[in-house]
Parts: structure tokens; C-alpha cells; sequence
């Protein structure tokens, strides 16, 4: 029996060339830039980890459309290479995100990873991702150790940290003449961390809290809050509530009467993207945040108009993180011609990215957390007003991050 | 604090214990006298509020609204009784938890499909929209007092229903012996089909109600889901006059939980339920098995 078959190859050569042929691909897949495998350039895999049903339906669904319209404005392609997107919903289930944040890093193999709305979603999110996972960008999580004791080289936020939502409050309640507050908010830890930042702030300068109270999350039923808030006649109330609570709160507080002689403050999703709920209840109330739909900037109006016409829905502050989060993407792929291995260059190009974004001037700390200008706002006929700077350049203490 | 303060946030809890009632009634009902675990009840409270958000928008008027959407309700618990919780009657429990589950996925979807993600509001009718001062610097929504006089209406007419009518007497004895009721010649399917559809009316109506003073948003049917079941639970199944009593204790306990024991607030309602199990484990006006 020969050793030569049909083709003329022997068997051992079969052997041994296609055992070298096939370890050099596999060397090319994992050594080179991804953009020399076999039949056209590889896709960049961004995974999106949002929720998409449930209460946080609307802010996960704006941030991926926000996210894609930059993509889309910017070719579809990320340092010259085309995007998969692998979406999953993450419900805003603090029990699922382990798992799924598993099967985007270890099944789907993602070079990207964005994510997510929830504080809790994002600490279990961020434990798995930080130092050899994916790049990670945060499109609205607040939680302070994400950019704190989590923080890490690989992890970025584009949204804002609770310290931002609380500690520009207390000057801002101050400036505008009211010295005894009661602090309300939605007991979990970012409501704490809203609260324990307005105080760092509010308490030297001369305030009062008349008295905290922190209400169950995510129960909406405030009536016998506000019966006690009415008796403790405080000058002015500063809120954390979002979503359908912050409907209802508003509402409800309204609805008691309380208007008239207690001012109502919150953190800006008080009034987000709330107007035709809330109507005439909201009208009055401030809130500090990062963004205004009304901000007059060029990148502002462009950007409204080009999420208007590519979703048929009004942008928001969500959209904005996400769009955001986008451009960060951009940025870092650009910087090394889509070779997602230079992972250093690609890091050293998002964090020093300096973006015109809608919200304003956007830069990144140390810890990869926003530096932005925070608004004070006040609802007039249904719309988010600026009624001044509440304070320039807000950077965030990074408590327990190493980077910085 | 004063006592006008204590009677304010009495009112509250009064207030919160009705509309409590109205969901868990409906829950008790289809749990006492056919047996059905019925997880999906929450989704109907919110088709309930999606109903009327979306009537009131096209209509212009919250009555009309109700009017029009009471029907849908019905209608809706019917298909669902005859094309899915029909074929389980005869399995275990565990069947019913399944199916009602995946309804909650169903219909939180077709919330989505249909209303897109938005969190709304509704109006108050122009009549009910003012309040009652009732301290120096707080007043009472006078729709809040509408919603406990309606939930009256309706207790009192579920009680008539259920111990003065004929439709009552079998509800009863449906609930107590259903193989007897089926062997004297009554149709319990029918039975079964007009007390699921009501059950199911009862909490979207209590949505529909809720709606103007709740918000209206994805997944707020689950929040009412819990504490309804504790509600039946603490009340005894299948009694009405037990998720009566239960739905009271639960508004009281948790209004004055939050203002004396605020750190306790959140489990209160749980604690409550607890020690009423352990002293009567049928629930207060449960037959005991």
C-alpha cells in the first residue's frame, strides 16, 4: 500500500502542513490585528446590556438608539471595521446581571461592553469587566464606586456619579434662599449617596436638615410622607426619585397642596423626560443636572434634531449618555486604527477625549468619570429651563479608586 | 405631632386599605372559589391604567374611558379563562404558576407593542380635581375621597352580591364544595368563566381608577401583585369580607409603620402577615383545611 493518495500528498505531510497550517491562523487570530483574518476584516462585537422592559424600559431603549445614531452618523464602522451588536435585556434585574454579563464576556467573546441603567446591575457588571475584561462604557449607572473603589483602567462612565446629583444641590438650594431642608429619597444606595453628597455640601455652608427621610424603593405610595413632610413645614424639600415615582411625587406633593409653602428640589430626573405625565405639577419645580433639553449649543440642537428624525422620539439626558457613549467608543477605535489589541493606546485616547457633546463640555477624571458643567433648571410650561450654572466643571472625589 | 396630624395619615391609610381591597378582592375570588393562582393579576391592574390612559386620551373624558373600557376588561378575562386557564383546573398549582407567569410576560410585552415605554399620567376630571384644606398647610386631593367612596360602593355591592343573590349562592357553594354544586346541575364552567372575567374587570378597574393619582408605567403591575397576595393571605382565601379586614390592617399598618417605625416600613406589611399565620394559619376568616 502506498503512502501517496489521490492528491499526492502524503499522509504525513497532511499531517504535520495542516497541523502548522492551522496553528498560523490561529496565531494570526490571536497575535494580529484582528483586521488581517481570512475573508475581509473581522467585526468589532459591542455588547449592550440594557433594560429594555420593566421601569426602566424607556432610558435603556433611548441609550442604545442614542448609541447607534452616533455609530450610524459615524459609518457603521469603528476604526474601519464593521460593528455587531450582541443586545440583550437586562430587565434592571440586579439577580441576572452576574449571568448575563458572563455570556457577553465569556460566550460572546465582546470587545465592548456597554451597560447598564441600574446602580446594582452595574456592581456586579463592573466586578466581572474590570481589569482584563472588555472595554467598558457606562451609559447612566450612578453608583459612586463604579468610578470609585471599583474603578479600573478598563472602565468608563459617560453619565454621571451620585455625588454629582446631590453635592451641587446644596449651593444651589442655598443661592436660592432656603436654609431648612428635608431630604427625601428612595432608600437604596444611590437615594444615600444623592443624600450624603448634598450634605457634604449644604451642612458647612450654613444649611439645616430638618429631617432625612428616606422612603422604601421602589414603592411609589408617598401620602403618609407627605403628611409628615407637611408638619415638619420645612423652607424647601431636595428629592432623588425617577421614573414612575417621580411622577407620582410630584404629582402627589402637588396634589397635597404643598406647593404653596414648601419649594420643591431633586435630582434632575425629578422632571426628565416626565413633562406630559406630570403636567401642571411639575410647573416650579428645580432640579439639578448635567443636561437641559433647552441647552442652546450647536452639538444640542443638532443632536435633537438627528435623534428625532432617526427614532421619532424627543431626546433626553439617557439619550445623551448614549450618544455619549458612542462617540467614547469612536474615539478610542479611531485612535488605534481598529486594532482592538492596542488596548493602552486605546485606553490613554478615551480618557483624555475631550467631547463637544450636547450637554456641554465633556471630559473624563483620572477615575473615567465625566467632568461636566451641572445646571440648576426649573419646569416652565412643561420644559427643563436653565436657570443658571449651578457649578462649573463638577469633577467627583473618587473615593477608594486607584487611579486617580 | 398633633392629633390632626394622626388623623390626617388615618385618612391616608383608610384611603390606601380601599384601594388595596379592590385588587385583592378580585385575587381572593378567583383563588377561594376556583382554585387559581393567578399571577397575571397585577398585569390586569395595569391594563386597567393602560386602558384608561389610552381611552381618556382618545375620548377626552376619564368616564368614558371606564365606560368603555370595563367591556374590554371582561372580555379579556373571558379569552383568557376559556383559552388558557380552562384546560388547568384539574392540574396542580404549580401548572396555574407557570401559565399565569408567562401572561405576565405576555401582556407586559403587549403593553410595550401597544404604549410604547413612556411613563403617562392621567388627568383628574375637572368636578374632582380640587382639594380640602385640611391642616394649615396641607389639603386632601378630593379625588383621593372619591376613590374611597367608590371602593365603598363596590364592597358593599360585592357583599349584597355575594349573600343576598342567587348568582351569590353559588359563588358560595362553589367555594365550598364544588364537586356537589357540579352533581345539583349547575354549569360550573359558566360559573367559573363569569367569575374569572369579574375578577379580572375588578382589577382593572381598580387600575382605572388608580390610574389619574398612580403614574401609568411598564411594570406596575407587579408592584400591586405582592402585596395583594399578602392582603388574601392575612384576609383567608376566597373570603371577601377577609381581604376586606386584610387590605385595612395592611394600609394601617404600613401608613403608621412608615411614620413611627420608618426603618421598619418596607417589611411591616410582611411582619403583619407573619404573626397572623402563625396564630391563625388559615388567615383571619379562612376555613381551616
Amino acid at each position: 500500500m502506498s503512502e501517496k493518495n489521490e492528491t499526492g500528498i502524503s499522509r504525513r505531510d497532511f499531517v504535520i502542513k495542516g497541523s502548522v497550517a492551522t496553528a498560523g491562523l490561529a496565531a494570526a487570530s490571536v497575535l494580529g490585528p484582528a483586521s488581517f483574518a481570512i475573508g475581509g476584516q473581522a467585526r468589532v462585537k459591542v455588547g449592550i446590556l440594557l433594560p429594555y422592559t420593566g421601569t426602566y424600559a424607556k432610558l435603556g431603549t433611548n441609550i442604545r438608539d442614542a448609541m447607534k445614531l452616533r455609530f450610524a452618523e459615524a459609518g457603521n464602522k469603528l476604526g474601519g471595521r464593521e460593528i455587531e451588536f450582541v443586545d440583550i435585556d437586562s430587565e434592571a434585574k440586579p439577580a441576572k446581571a452576574q449571568q448575563l454579563t458572563d455570556k457577553l464576556i465569556r460566550k460572546e467573546n465582546v470587545d465592548f461592553l456597554v451597560g447598564p441603567v441600574h446602580s446594582v446591575v452595574g456592581m456586579a457588571m463592573v466586578k466581572m469587566a474590570r481589569g482584563k475584561g472588555p472595554i467598558t462604557v457606562i451609559p447612566n449607572a450612578g453608583a459612586d464606586q463604579l468610578t470609585g473603589v471599583l474603578c479600573a483602567p478598563n472602565v468608563f462612565r459617560t453619565s454621571f456619579s451620585s455625588y454629582q446629583m446631590g453635592f451641587p444641590g446644596g449651593p444651589a438650594v442655598l443661592d436660592d434662599g432656603h436654609k431648612r431642608v428635608v431630604l427625601m429619597y428612595w432608600n437604596y444606595g444611590f437615594g444615600k449617596q444623592v443624600a450624603a453628597a448634598f450634605k457634604k455640601s449644604f451642612l458647612p455652608a450654613g444649611g439645616t436638615i430638618v429631617k432625612e427621610i428616606p422612603t422604601p424603593f421602589p414603592k411609589v405610595d408617598f401620602q403618609a410622607y407627605l403628611t409628615e413632610l407637611a408638619a415638619l413645614k420645612p423652607d424647601a424639600v431636595y428629592t432623588f426619585y425617577a421614573g414612575g415615582g417621580a411622577v407620582k411625587f410630584v404629582k402627589d406633593f402637588a396634589a397635597a397642596g404643598l406647593k404653596k409653602s414648601i419649594k420643591l428640589y431633586g435630582a434632575g430626573f425629578l422632571t426628565e423626560g416626565l413633562g406630559a405625565a406630570q403636567g401642571d405639577a411639575a410647573e416650579g419645580v428645580r432640579t439639578i443636572l448635567h443636561y437641559a433639553d433647552t441647552l442652546d449649543n450647536p452639538a444640542n440642537h443638532r443632536f435633537r434634531k438627528a435623534f428625532k428624525d432617526a427614532t421619532g422620539a424627543r431626546a433626553d439626558v439617557y439619550a445623551v449618555q448614549g450618544y455619549d457613549a458612542g462617540e467614547l467608543i469612536l474615539r478610542g477605535m479611531a485612535a488605534v486604527k481598529g486594532d482592538t489589541g492596542a488596548r493602552a493606546e486605546m485606553i490613554r485616547a478615551m480618557e483624555s477625549a475631550e467631547i463637544d457633546s450636547p450637554r456641554g463640555k465633556l471630559r473624563f477624571s483620572k477615575s473615567h468619570n465625566p467632568i461636566h458643567d451641572i445646571y440648576l433648571r426649573e419646569v416652565v410650561q412643561g420644559e427643563n429651563r436653565v436657570v443658571r450654572v449651578a457649578a462649573r466643571d463638577q469633577d467627583d472625589p473618587a473615593t477608594g479608586c486607584s487611579n486617580a | 405631632m398633633e392629633l390632626s396630624f394622626y388623623l390626617v395619615q388615618l385618612l391616608n391609610a383608610i384611603q390606601y386599605g380601599f384601594l388595596l381591597f379592590l385588587v385583592a378582592s378580585g385575587l381572593t375570588l378567583l383563588f377561594g372559589i376556583m382554585g387559581i393562582i393567578n399571577l397575571a393579576h397585577g398585569s390586569f391592574y395595569m391594563i386597567g391604567a393602560y386602558l384608561a390612559y389610552g381611552l381618556t386620551e382618545m375620548t377626552g373624558s376619564l368616564w368614558l374611558g371606564i365606560l368603555l373600557g370595563l367591556p374590554i376588561a371582561l372580555l379579556v378575562g373571558y379569552l383568557v379563562e376559556r383559552f388558557a386557564i380552562s384546560f388547568l383546573y384539574k392540574r396542580d398549582h404549580l401548572y396555574q404558576v407557570l401559565l399565569t407567569f408567562a401572561l405576565i410576560l405576555i401582556f407586559n410585552e403587549l403593553q410595550q407593542i401597544l404604549w410604547g415605554t413612556d411613563v403617562h399620567g392621567v388627568a383628574i376630571p375637572a368636578p374632582l380635581a380640587g382639594s380640602i384644606p385640611l391642616t394649615e398647610n396641607q389639603s386632601y386631593p378630593v379625588y383621593r375621597l372619591f376613590i374611597s367612596a367608590v371602593c365603598i360602593a363596590i364592597a358593599g355591592g360585592m357583599s349584597w352580591v355575594i349573600q343576598k343573590t342567587r348568582l351569590g349562592m353559588m359563588i358560595r357553594a362553589g367555594a365550598s364544595n364544588r364537586e356537589m354544586v357540579q352533581a345539583l346541575g349547575i354549569d360550573v364552567n359558566r360559573l367559573f368563566a363569569l367569575v374569572f372575567s369579574l375578577g379580572v374587570a375588578l382589577a382593572a378597574f381598580a387600575g382605572m381608577l388608580a390610574a389619574p393619582v398612580d403614574s401609568v408605567y411598564p411594570g406596575m403591575g407587579e408592584n400591586v401583585l405582592i402585596i395583594s397576595f399578602v392582603v388574601v393571605v392575612i384576609g383567608g382565601t376566597g373570603s371577601i369580607k377577609g381581604a376586606f379586614i386584610g387590605a385595612m390592617l395592611i394600609g394601617l399598618v404600613s401608613t403608621f409603620g412608615k411614620v413611627l417605625l420608618p426603618e421598619m416600613a418596607s417589611i411591616m406589611a410582611y411582619a403583619l402577615m407573619a404573626l397572623i399565620l402563625l396564630w391563625r394559619p388559615q388567615g383571619l376568616f379562612g376555613r381551616a383545611h
